[in-house]
């Protein structure tokens, strides 16, 4: 672990357009240098956006770009879990000290993160998480952000109130529209009434950032492998690959055999 | 003078033969039943003697009248016995020819001498069947004696009436010409979408594999499993046999006219499950859908001990049930659909409503779920909620339940015999963990079913694919 004053070289440059930067920050694995974009949304998420935010995220590391977000439940697992897929870089931005791993279920997800890219956090070792450190938190990720895109979000959340920090800030802010009666859709459905950009097609996502990151460098990754992604139905594995119901359910059995998937209560979820 | 007459009485699914004896002799006036009788045949005696002075009939006056219901150690119970006493009793009496003694009698009597529908009428038929002998029963059970086949069936009104087709061996009824009735319950063409669940309810018709059906409130599950009776095919004579068999020791009633489609709520007990109560056990729910469908809706709500009561009845495929009054077996044969959420909160996978369930309560609800009932499945589904109601016109029940009856017709035929690559898969996915023990004896049989439906010997790679894919967890 490393610490990094703010009078000192090295501290990301980024952090001082903050109104009030962390005076020092903790920083385990190597906090990558090049543009980067926030990947944030609610913990509680469905699975719309829990796959929107894997998805895009890959494509933002395939881009060249980091992904920033705050390991914790729902969209910024899918986020971290995305720039893993793409071999791409990430960075978690903590609410305790970063040798607390918070959720516990997420440690795994944590040390590779480690792998790839950094953990960070402006508090001390053994800083127990807290609701209100969260907040907080959430202006270093978008002091270490070029851009913010917001998955899902309930009306009052978390993820509001990054991106409204980073309007504040002039950061662009991206967000993913969604169903009018669903919960996790209305603040960004409200976001983008408020001058966010949408999100029309998880395809276009990286054009939309290169308008504000300027041309990306596509990084040599893995090729995509089309169907793991978040967990699905046999139904929905049919027509995403546009073939029958019967040959979709055998090539899911192929693919357990493989080692790529298991089935989890009848639904297709991939093995991270 | 003596007089003996048959009767029935419905023991399990046993039909019994009852002897109901009439002895008079002069002496101090009286009129009792002994051989075990409940409270209800008791009270034949006041039926009978007003029947009699109201159907025309003298009552012996200052005769000692006695009715023995033989086996006497076995108990007698209800009113069906009304009629055979009342007619043992005339013949006794020499009131009526002796010939009139030679049937099997069963019904309740009205005070005006009018014959009520009673139980024991299956019984009764079975009786009748055996001993080949005419039968005498209310009119209106007629559809139930008819189930057993070659009886002669005389459906009487009154006791004079039933002296008078005792004896008349044109009071024979003719069956009716039972063809092969349509389906007549919700059918399948209603159910929209759920491709992968309505492939995986057709594996299980065909192969009777007992599904579980896991999605959010609102994905269709009930109305799915409402329509599997609609997929099997029409029953055969034995299997009306054996489910009016078990209904006919119920007190429940009407006996559904088809496969019966049974859905007992969670909060049953298990003895209303399983079978009970106190004298001669009643079948339990389990027994009452032999030959049809036994739902269990929200599966994880029923009490743990209710669930590992129905594993042992599912595998034996009966039920036996000890009380101080009998020992009884009833069938289990039931066809048994489970549904439930895949979470406590019922929306983990949903597209548009969040889970709002934590990792760990995940867990526990799975490790209720997965205890030894969950192992009775053969096939699991994931439903998700339908993403329109709109869309073209679905596959009706009768397209589905022709192809489960060539499948059928062809499993009883067949060999057994496996592609080598098929059967190496499986090995295979044993041994590196994929499947556990009883997860490879489950995707071996659905496999099988999936070749059948296929029609043919071989089961091949992409049956065992197709299996792997439907396996409950």
């Amino acid at each position: 672990m490393r610490v990094l004053r703010r009078d000192q070289p090295g501290y990301p440059d980024s952090l001082n357009r903050l109104a009030d930067p962390p005076r020092r920050l903790h920083v385990v694995g190597d906090l990558p240098g090049g543009p980067a974009v926030a990947v944030v949304g609610s913990r509680r998420c469905t699975r719309y956006g829990a796959t929107h935010a894997r998805t895009m995220s890959r494509a933002i590391v395939g881009a060249g770009w980091t992904v920033v977000s705050g390991l914790a439940r729902g969209i910024d697992t899918a986020a971290h879990l995305g720039a893993l897929d793409g071999d791409g870089r990430t960075v978690a931005v903590l609410g305790c000290g970063v040798d607390i791993w918070y959720p516990a279920s997420n440690r795994p997800l944590g040390e590779r993160i480690l792998g790839q890219g950094a953990v960070v956090s402006e508090y001390e070792l053994g800083t127990e998480p807290a609701p209100w450190r969260f907040p907080a938190r959430n202006r270093i990720i978008v002091g270490l952000s070029d851009a913010v895109v917001v998955v899902e979000a309930a009306e009052r959340s978390g993820a509001l109130i990054t991106a409204r920090l980073a309007m504040e800030h002039g950061i662009d802010v991206f967000a993913v529209p969604g169903d009018l009666e669903r919960e996790t859709s209305r603040g960004t459905n409200r976001l983008i009434a408020d001058g966010a950009h949408p999100i029309v097609s998880p395809r276009e996502v990286v054009e939309m950032l290169e308008r504000v990151l300027g041309p990306s460098a596509p990084a040599a990754g893995r090729s995509a492998e089309p169907m793991l992604r978040g967990p699905m139905f046999v139904h929905e594995v049919a027509a995403a690959m546009g073939i029958t119901i019967g040959e979709a359910s055998r090539r899911v059995s192929e693919w357990e055999l493989a080692g790529l998937v298991r089935l989890d209560s009848g639904m297709v979820e991939p093995v991270n | 003078m003596f007089s003996s007459i048959t009767s029935a009485a419905q023991i399990g699914v046993e039909a019994r033969q009852v002897h109901v004896e009439a002895h008079v002799e002069s002496g101090r006036a009286a009129f009792g039943i002994v051989g075990l009788p409940d409270t209800a045949v008791r009270e034949a005696t006041h039926r009978v003697r007003s029947a009699f002075a109201n159907s025309g009939y003298r009552f012996p006056r200052g005769s000692h009248l006695t009715v023995n219901l033989a086996p006497a150690a076995l108990p007698k119970s209800g009113p069906a016995f009304d009629l055979p006493i009342a007619l043992s009793v005339l013949a006794a009496e020499r009131l009526v020819p002796p010939a009139t003694a030679h049937v099997v009698a069963v019904g309740e009597l009205a005070l005006d001498g009018k014959v009520r529908l009673s139980r024991n009428i299956l019984a009764a038929a079975r009786v009748a069947r055996r001993l080949g002998r005419p039968l005498l029963i209310p009119r209106g059970g007629e559809e139930e004696a008819f189930l057993v086949d070659g009886v002669d069936v005389r459906a009487v009104d009154s006791l004079a009436d039933a002296v008078d087709a005792a004896l008349d061996v044109g009071r024979r009824l003719t069956p009716p010409d039972t063809g092969e009735e349509p389906w007549s319950g919700p059918d399948l063409a209603d159910v929209k979408g759920q491709p992968v669940a309505r492939r995986a309810l057709e594996v299980a018709a065909a192969g009777g594999h007992h599904v579980v059906l896991i999605g959010p409130p609102g994905a269709g599950k009930s109305m799915l499993a409402k329509r599997l009776p609609s997929l099997l095919p029409p029953m055969t004579a034995e299997e009306r046999l054996e489910t009016a068999s078990v209904w006919a020791a119920s007190s429940r009633a009407p006996r559904p006219d088809g496969r019966p489609f049974r859905a007992p709520h969670h909060s049953a007990s298990a003895a209303a499950l399983l079978g009970g109560g106190s004298g001669l056990p009643e079948p339990g729910e389990v027994s009452l859908a032999s030959g049809g469908v036994l739902f269990l809706d929200e599966l994880g709500e029923f009490p743990s001990h209710v669930l590992d009561g129905l594993r042992q009845p599912l595998e034996d495929k009966q039920v036996t049930i000890a009380r101080r009054g009998a020992t009884v077996r009833y069938p289990a044969t039931a066809h048994v659909v489970a549904a439930t959420n895949p979470c406590p909160c019922g929306y983990r996978g949903d597209r548009v409503k969040a889970c709002v369930c934590g990792d760990a309560e995940i867990r526990t609800y799975r490790r209720k779920l997965s205890g030894p009932l969950l192992d009775r499945f053969d096939i699991s589904v994931a439903m998700g909620r339908p993403d329109s109601f709109e869309g073209g016109a679905e596959e009706g029940s009768a397209e589905v339940r022709a192809r489960v009856m060539a499948a059928r017709e062809f499993a009883a035929q067949r060999g057994d015999e496996w592609d080598r690559e098929a059967s190496s898969v499986l090995a295979r996915a044993l041994a590196d963990g994929v499947l556990t023990g009883r997860g490879h004896d489950k995707v071996r049989r659905v496999a099988r079913t999936v070749a059948d439906l296929a029609a043919t010997d071989r089961v091949a790679l992409d049956h065992v694919l197709e299996a792997m894919s439907m396996r409950a967890a």
